[in-house]
């Protein structure tokens, strides 16, 4: 069988085998498009994984999105229980049946009303399948579970050569077809070993309690001629049936923004290079009990809701109540947005379900609310029903899925040690692209908070301690003081406000006074510089007074020389004459 | 012992004539003669003919002989070549034990 198919693929070289989609959340893209065209696949796992649940889903959507009539064949529950079991989904069985998009065969078997007496075959179930197909042209057909044929019956030699010839049937009829069976004991897939005879598709569904929390986990053990993906997923059923998270991505190509958001704390976004967090980034807040983790969660809500941005809030420690009552008390209100629909909370115990789970419901939750700023608060909840490596690697694809989704993360983290605060319980912190530390600051008989960046990747971020205060009007970030014993938060940084305050004053009226005595030495100089003065002008006035005396000395002297002069020339005559005269 | 009243009314299934379902028929003529003789009815279904029939006698295998009458219904599946179990299985209690 599997020569012929080797050597059909080479001949018909296909890009990819042809696929139909399962209309069944991430499924298809874990098998890249769904299951093989026109083969039959095989699912097993242990009762109660639902296996029947998600073959009677691929029939359904197959009908009502893919336009895909199908054939149910039961081996297990009756027609009437099936459609009861998936009436909660919204299947209306009995109308898909009346519209003859599919068909439910039950197949009765009872080995008490049965003898079997010398050779038979199993036409019949051949004939009754291929009547259902033809009848309402059928594309998809369901066997569940058909190892029912071995209870009901004892000759397995006939059986299982019925088997083979079915599955080659079902091949040449050209139907899709799922086969379920039971989980065997020991190393075998199915107890029957029905992979034996499906070889080209089998899914393995589990259903793992671990620490008394359940897990649905599906795995694709084989698919031929194809990529798919070979990691255990976690699956959910609810009331829209079942949703499988193909939760690792491979690559690492998600497109980034570099638009910011405020965090709600100007504050803060004062810290962060003055704008806030970068969209589409993943926050960590930590820090030990009762720093304000959620009430720096809160802000960030309600910012972005007052921005008009949607906000979808998982809370695992308080109920929405008593989230949206304690944030009144720091002038925070919630409940206006959530009244607008902009804010959503989703409480939810962490024990609920497993990890996985809730990995899923978060992934639900997202697609359906399509929020811009997702807060979980605290993911330490999460370490009670996993492991650490377990929360991590849960962590790891939600921020990769969010991360995706371009959406802005906060989570709060508890970091139960105090001395070594700088890792979080949940190794998360080489994920997050944005750090925020809150940090009790003990001193001086008083706690205090202070908050630093721990990192912040991609941009200008402070690096300095900011004393983180809660008020009646919100959060504030305040510088803390640097004084001779440390850093001084609350009380002592208060006091020693005032100190620098009265420092200030006292260094006032120092120099008032210097003021004033600068003056009076000007006064003072400025009347001796009045006195030098006059004293120079008297000099000057002497000095001047003796040079005019001089000069008129000088004067006389030279009319008495001149007279002198005259006598003695003989001009005694004329001088006697003017005597005379 | 002479508490057979109810006529028997017997159904076979059979899918086309193939070797099985030649000798199942035989067989149970063959059988039904000996035992039931003039209280009984073989009703012959060929679901090749009519596969809508399978389904309401909750047929799957070939042949399948259903005892429709006397209550409850009973079935035996196979080409019908062990005697003893067509006979248990229908619930016949041979003449030649009295």
């Amino acid at each position: 069988m599997a020569k012929e198919r080797k050597k059909e693929k080479r001949n018909f070289v296909y890009p990819q085998i042809p696929k139909t989609p399962t209309g069944i959340t991430g499924l298809d893209e874990i098998t890249q498009g769904g299951i093989p065209k026109g083969r039959p696949t095989l699912i097993c796992g242990e009762a109660g994984c639902g296996k029947t649940l998600l073959s009677l889903e691929f029939i359904t959507r197959g009908a009502l999105e893919f336009n895909e009539p199908g054939v149910f064949m039961a081996f297990e529950e009756k027609s009437e229980e099936l459609a009861m079991n998936v009436a909660s989904l919204g299947f209306d069985l009995h109308k898909l049946q009346a519209d003859k998009k599919i068909k439910i065969d039950y197949v009765h078997i009872d080995r008490s009303e049965i003898e079997e007496t010398g050779e038979y075959d199993l036409d019949g179930l051949f004939i009754r399948l291929g009547y259902a197909i033809d009848s309402i042209g059928a594309k998809r057909v369901v066997l569940d579970t058909i190892e029912n044929l071995f209870s009901g019956l004892s000759n397995q030699a006939i059986l299982r050569a019925e088997l083979r010839r079915l599955f080659h049937w079902l091949k040449e009829k050209g139907v899709t077809a799922i086969i379920t069976g039971e989980r065997g004991h020991g190393v075998s897939l199915t107890r029957q070993g029905l992979e034996e005879y499906v070889s080209d598709c089998v899914i393995l569904l589990d259903h793992r309690v671990i620490n008394q929390i359940s897990t649905r986990r599906l795995r694709i053990v084989k698919y031929r001629g194809t990529v798919h993906g070979t990691n255990e997923y976690p699956f959910l059923i609810d009331e829209d049936g079942i949703s499988v998270l193909p939760v690792t991505s491979l690559k690492l190509e998600k497109e980034v923004s570099s638009e910011r958001i405020p965090s709600g704390i100007p504050a803060l976004d004062n810290m962060l290079g003055g704008k806030g967090f970068f969209k589409g980034s993943s926050i960590l807040v930590s820090g030990t009990a009762g720093t304000g983790k959620t009430s720096i969660a809160a802000c960030l809500a309600n910012e972005s809701c007052n921005q008009k941005k949607r906000c979808l809030y998982f809370a695992f420690e308080e109920s929405p109540n008593q989230i949206i009552r304690n944030m009144k008390s720091i002038d925070i209100h919630l409940q206006k947005h959530l009244d607008k629909g902009l804010l959503k909370f989703h409480a939810s115990r962490p024990t609920l379900h497993g990890l996985e789970e809730h990995l899923v419901a978060m992934h639900k939750l997202i697609k359906k609310f399509d929020p811009d700023v997702v807060i979980l608060d605290p993911i330490t909840n999460l370490v009670t029903i996993g492991s650490v490596s377990e929360v991590k690697s849960m962590l790891i694809r939600l921020i990769d899925f969010l991360l995706e989704e371009q959406l802005t993360v906060m989570f709060t983290a508890l970091s139960l040690n105090t001395v070594i605060n700088e890792q979080t319980d949940e190794g998360v912190s080489s994920l997050v692209d944005t750090w925020l530390s809150v940090r009790d600051i003990e001193f001086n008989g008083e706690r205090n908070r202070g908050m630093y960046i721990m990192k912040s990747r991609g941009m200008k971020h402070s690096n300095q301690v900011r004393e983180f205060i809660i008020t009646d009007k919100g959060i504030d970030l305040v510088d803390v003081y640097l004084g001779p014993e440390g850093i001084l938060t609350g009380s002592a940084r208060e006091a020693q406000k005032l100190q620098e305050q009265t420092e200030i004053a006292l260094r006032d009226s120092a120099i008032e006074l210097k003021n004033r005595e600068i003056d009076r030495k000007r006064k003072v100089l400025e009347a001796k510089i009045a006195g030098l003065q006059s004293e120079f002008e008297s000099a000057e006035e002497e000095l001047n007074r003796i040079y005019v005396q001089e000069d008129l000395v000088k004067k006389i002297k030279e009319s008495n020389r001149q007279k002198i002069t005259g006598l003695r020339r003989g001009q005694e005559d004329t001088v006697k004459k003017k005597e005379k005269r | 012992m002479e508490t057979i009243a109810t006529p028997y009314e017997l159904r076979l299934y059979v899918a086309g004539k193939t070797t099985k379902s030649v000798t199942a028929l035989a067989n149970l003529k063959k059988y039904c003669e000996e035992h039931l003789k003039g209280q009984y009815v073989i009703e012959v279904i060929d679901l090749l003919v009519q596969p809508q029939l399978a389904e309401g006698d909750q047929i799957f295998a070939i042949p399948t002989l259903v005892r429709k009458v006397p209550e409850p219904i009973r079935k035996i599946i196979g080409d019908l070549s062990n005697e003893e179990k067509v006979l248990v299985g229908l619930n016949i209690r041979p003449f030649n034990i009295d």
